[in-house]
């Protein structure tokens, strides 16, 4: 049923895992007698307010697709403004089409009809339950890339990492549900902020502070992660440094502000810092009930910049992208019919998005229900054939080596076959 | 009757309000109870103390003191902010002049982009005009942070500007959304500010009908499917069940309140036809006996269109709602309003708000009971919750939020500030920009939602700069005014200058007195914060106090 499913990992516990990737030279064994690849980062990218599936991975081959919606669809292949195809069947909304280098090269999948089993379609109960990685739960206390990095032994062994460096770094002003937890996660600013020099970096001002920040209490640990992490930041983005990364990746042109902009920056700091391991983003604005545009219009302005900047993140990871995963994911779908404001209003099923040097890539994963009335969830929506934990488990456990023993710990209540979509 | 067990000794009617001087008795550790009771009801009803503020009300006592403040119509505005106030436009323009202002800087951008592809080098054009329209979008945006800030920070009314932030933020929009960047000043003045100690019903029906609320969650564009436009009109076929669904979810029953998605659908239908004006009326519709501008200045563009209401009869919440045009609508919020899911819903967040991030349900109970006997008195909601033993727990249980510690430090200082941009900078750089939640469910909370590593040593480095005088908070007039659409992105740049410099910008303020902030702040430092300051240079120990840890918490 569901194409390359990960059958052999829930049955196959005798299996030792085979190092990934072309830098495996950090593969150890663990105490469970297999062998955790080394050097695996994961990046996060949250698109909030239901990013329209349907407009990015379009089944531009089917007729309902055009009937549900008269004036929002997009083009086929090969039309003005139409979608750049990807498999005969799906094409990629054109305003992506930065990434489209990526998915010929094999290193872009796509897990379509993929969402939450919970049938909510409240954006933030959808959220959170996709934060927590339990839905239908609403008492999980933490979030799924907290328990992630808490999975002992820990499922990324940075070479060159100094212990009790900063792990998980998220940016933004607030640490969203995804990172709540005991583990510690720093969080860095948007924009150039992050790295811009403060009052507090002065020695006389820091010293200060740090005899009242010294206690074992939630704000003194946030004081001191935040200290550290800066440390961090500065020593691995120093001016010297991003001029030469600058010049070197853009030609020595700015990039946009926003999220192009943010994600040039963490590409940086990662491949600069082994350290930090997981990385988390979060991007607004996809609830487009009102005139969402086709090719061009509302949505369209919003794919550019996101479509641009994961195109960013690959390139300026350099060699580490091999190594990295990044997950692009939205908390449901959007109606399959557009509403009666050139819009879409919450649905159900959504697509899923990796780029990975180790992504099984250039595929779109999942089985298709169709989009035709008959076929769609409460008759309105693309329903789910794929649980959003099967792609998060399958990429914890095959591209970032999680011990099938953990996945419980991570993903806890889920008791599914996880999706693979890993380079073999 | 209500009763509590937890103190014996405030066991107490709730209509014997003259037993509430003597019932205020909470069991304050402190030296001073009578400062440790007046420093809790300051943090937790107000943004904070301002100098003399702990002697003003344990003197004048605090039930007293809460009395006053559940009718601020009754305290007087100083001069100086009323004065500050009265110099502003926004708030003397109609909604309609605002939504043409809106139209015409939309126009103007439009022609500069059109100028700039037709230029042959591509460079920008300097059009005097061009320059012009985004100065006056950058003033509107400043003037309603200039309402709101200025009044949270020296207004005696506190109680209800801090009611104004709760309400707001609970019926929110996002200035960020086209014509909201215009109206945002005015829904705050019209919709949410009048009814923050008023009816609740009253306020939901505001919100309701405010364009800046019937843009942002789409219901103008809400149609009767089968609707035909006029030519020129908004395209709009049929139905966007956006508001109906955010009414329901987040302003009244609360996303567990039990209700379908038929019920959104069906509410959508009730509520199609409500809709915004925004051409001079040929004239004012007057439908089914309901005034369009029942609730306004008058200037209200909001109209109930016939034309586009769905004429069917609903099924909605398990009853049947037959066609009855916008009065359907208004039992439909009359129903919401009266909800015992609804009450449960406010009950929750007023006390999470003003309590405890897990408020007692106890105290949830009985709030909500306070909402069904009154039906939605929020004066006597708060009356009620400032009596309850829960409420009086003397310990700073909840953590700030960025808004509350930047007003709070500011009030603290004393400073009289005349120039808010500064302080709209730093509300953006610690994730909490004025006006700028993206999403209808408001900013949320708890601890959990506000304390994390970047928050705390942006908050220090605020705090810095505030206490060695560092901020242009007095700055009358900006030689390098913004020309950015919205002014943000320059008043960030500002406010970093401000917390990386040495020397002190023009507008700067004097350097706050240690001495003097702490005995403002009485038994709100703590004695190991008293220990550090004395211990630490003295520029640094007025940030110290600001920066500690005792001032993150309320």
């Amino acid at each position: 049923m569901h194409r390359r499913q990960l059958l052999q990992v829930a049955a196959a516990a005798g299996l030792a895992w085979s190092a990934v990737g072309r830098t495996a030279f950090a593969a150890t064994a663990s105490p469970g007698g297999q062998v955790l690849p080394g050097n695996k980062r994961l990046i996060v990218v949250f698109l909030r307010g239901a990013v329209d599936g349907l407009s990015v991975v379009v089944p531009y081959s089917e007729g309902a697709y055009y009937q549900q919606r008269s004036s929002i669809a997009l083009a086929r292949p090969g039309q003005d403004g139409g979608v750049l195809d990807l498999d005969g069947h799906f094409g990629l909304n054109p305003n992506l089409a930065p990434l489209m280098p990526l998915w010929q090269s094999g290193k872009l999948a796509f897990v379509q009809a993929s969402g939450s089993p919970d049938p909510t379609r409240s954006h933030f109960d959808a959220q959170d339950y996709m934060e927590s990685g339990t839905p239908g739960r609403k008492g999980t206390p933490d979030g799924w890339l907290n328990r992630l990095l808490g999975a002992e032994p820990p499922v990324v062994v940075q070479a060159g990492a100094r212990a009790g460096a900063t792990r998980g770094i998220s940016v933004g002003a607030t640490l969203p549900r995804i990172w709540a937890g005991p583990n510690p996660v720093a969080n860095i600013a948007n924009g150039a902020r992050a790295t811009k020099p403060t009052l507090l970096d002065r020695p006389q001002v820091s010293k200060a502070f740090d005899s009242l920040y010294s206690g074992d209490d939630a704000m003194s640990r946030a004081y001191r992660e935040s200290q550290q992490s800066r440390a961090e930041v500065n020593e691995a983005m120093t001016p010297a440094a991003m001029d030469h990364e600058q010049m070197v990746a853009n030609n020595g042109a700015p990039l946009p502000n926003g999220f192009p902009d943010d994600a040039g920056r963490l590409a940086q700091l990662m491949r600069r810092d082994p350290g930090v391991q997981i990385a988390f983003l979060a991007l607004g604005g996809w609830d487009t009930h009102v005139n969402q545009g086709g090719a061009k219009g509302q949505l369209a302005n919003r794919l550019q910049p996101l479509g641009q900047g994961l195109a960013e993140l690959a390139t300026r990871l350099g060699p580490v992208f091999d190594d990295t995963t990044i997950l692009v994911i939205s908390e449901f779908g959007r109606t399959a019919r557009q509403n009666g404001t050139g819009g879409t209003d919450h649905g159900h099923g959504n697509v899923m998005w990796a780029l990975g040097g180790n992504i099984a890539g250039g595929k779109v994963y999942g089985r298709w229900p169709g989009i035709d009335a008959s076929a769609l969830n409460e008759g309105r929506d693309l329903a789910v054939t794929t649980d959003f934990r099967q792609v998060l488990a399958g990429v914890c456990m095959r591209n970032l080596g999680l011990p099938d023993n953990k996945l419980a710990a991570v993903f806890p209540g889920f008791d599914s076959v996880p999706l693979d979509i890993a380079r073999a | 009757m209500l009763q509590t067990t937890v103190f014996p000794m405030t066991r107490r009617s709730a209509l014997a309000a003259a037993m509430a001087a003597l019932a205020w008795r909470p069991a304050f550790a402190a030296e001073e109870p009578d400062q440790a009771a007046a420093l809790h009801v300051l943090n937790r009803l107000a943004f904070g103390p301002t100098p003399g503020d702990l002697d003003r009300v344990a003197q004048m006592g605090v039930p007293a003191w809460i009395a006053e403040q559940l009718h601020p119509e009754r305290l007087a505005l100083p001069s100086f902010l009323a004065d500050q106030l009265s110099t502003l436009r926004t708030p003397t323009e109609t909604q309609r002049q605002m939504v043409q202002q809106y139209r015409d800087m939309a126009k103007a951008a439009k022609e500069a982009k059109q100028a700039e592809t037709a230029s042959p080098d591509g460079s920008k054009p300097a059009t005097e005009e061009g320059a012009e329209r985004r100065r006056q979008a950058a003033a509107i945006t400043v003037e309603a942070g200039e309402e709101r800030l200025l009044q949270a920070l020296s207004s005696p009314r506190q109680l209800q500007e801090v009611l104004v932030d709760f309400w707001f933020n609970h019926f929110n929009v996002f200035q960020g959304k086209g014509l909201v960047r215009v109206l945002v000043e005015s829904y705050e003045r019209e919709a949410i500010r009048p009814h923050v100690l008023g009816r609740f019903r009253t306020m939901l029906g505001a919100t309701a009908k405010h364009p800046a609320m019937l843009f942002y969650l789409d219901n103008w564009l809400s149609v009767a499917p089968g609707y035909q436009p006029r030519r020129g009109a908004a395209k709009a076929s049929g139905l966007n069940e956006n508001y109906a669904r955010e009414v329901m979810e987040l302003h009244t029953l609360g996303v567990d309140g039990g209700y379908t998605q038929q019920d959104v659908t069906e509410l959508a239908r009730i509520l199609t036809g409500w809709t915004l004006v925004q051409q001079e009326p040929r004239r004012r519709r007057v439908v089914d006996g309901m005034d369009d501008t029942a609730h306004g200045h008058g200037d209200s563009i909001f109209a109930f269109d016939p034309a586009r209401h769905d004429d069917g009869t609903k099924t909605w919440l398990g009853r049947s709602v037959p066609p009855n045009g916008q009065l359907e609508g208004e039992f439909a919020l009359d129903v919401l309003a009266r909800h015992p899911a609804t009450a449960k819903h406010i009950a929750f967040k007023l006390a999470r708000r003003f309590v405890a991030d897990e408020p007692a349900q106890a105290l949830v109970d009985r709030l909500a009971r306070r909402f069904i006997d009154t039906d939605g008195d929020l004066r006597a909601m708060m009356q009620t919750l400032a009596d309850s033993p829960e409420f009086r727990d003397p310990r700073p249980l909840k953590f700030k939020t960025p808004y509350q510690y930047v007003m709070s430090s500011v009030r603290a200082t004393g400073i009289t500030t005349t120039n808010i941009k500064p302080l709209m900078a730093v509300l953006t750089q610690l994730g909490q920009p004025l006006y700028g939640c993206q999403t209808p469910d408001g900013w949320h909370d708890t601890e959990a939602d506000w304390l994390n590593p970047n928050a705390i040593t942006q908050r220090v480095n605020f705090a810095t700069a505030l206490a060695s005088g560092k901020l242009p908070l007095q700055r009358t007039d900006d030689p390098n005014a913004p020309a950015e659409p919205n002014g943000m992105k320059a008043m960030e740049r500002q406010a970093d200058r401000a917390m990386a410099r040495d020397e002190a910008a023009e507008g700067s303020t004097p350097p706050v007195d240690a001495g003097t902030l702490l005995a403002t702040l009485g038994p709100a430092i703590s004695d190991k914060t008293r220990a550090a300051v004395v211990g630490a240079p003295p520029a640094l120990r007025a940030a110290l106090v600001l920066g500690s840890p005792d001032f993150m918490r309320r």
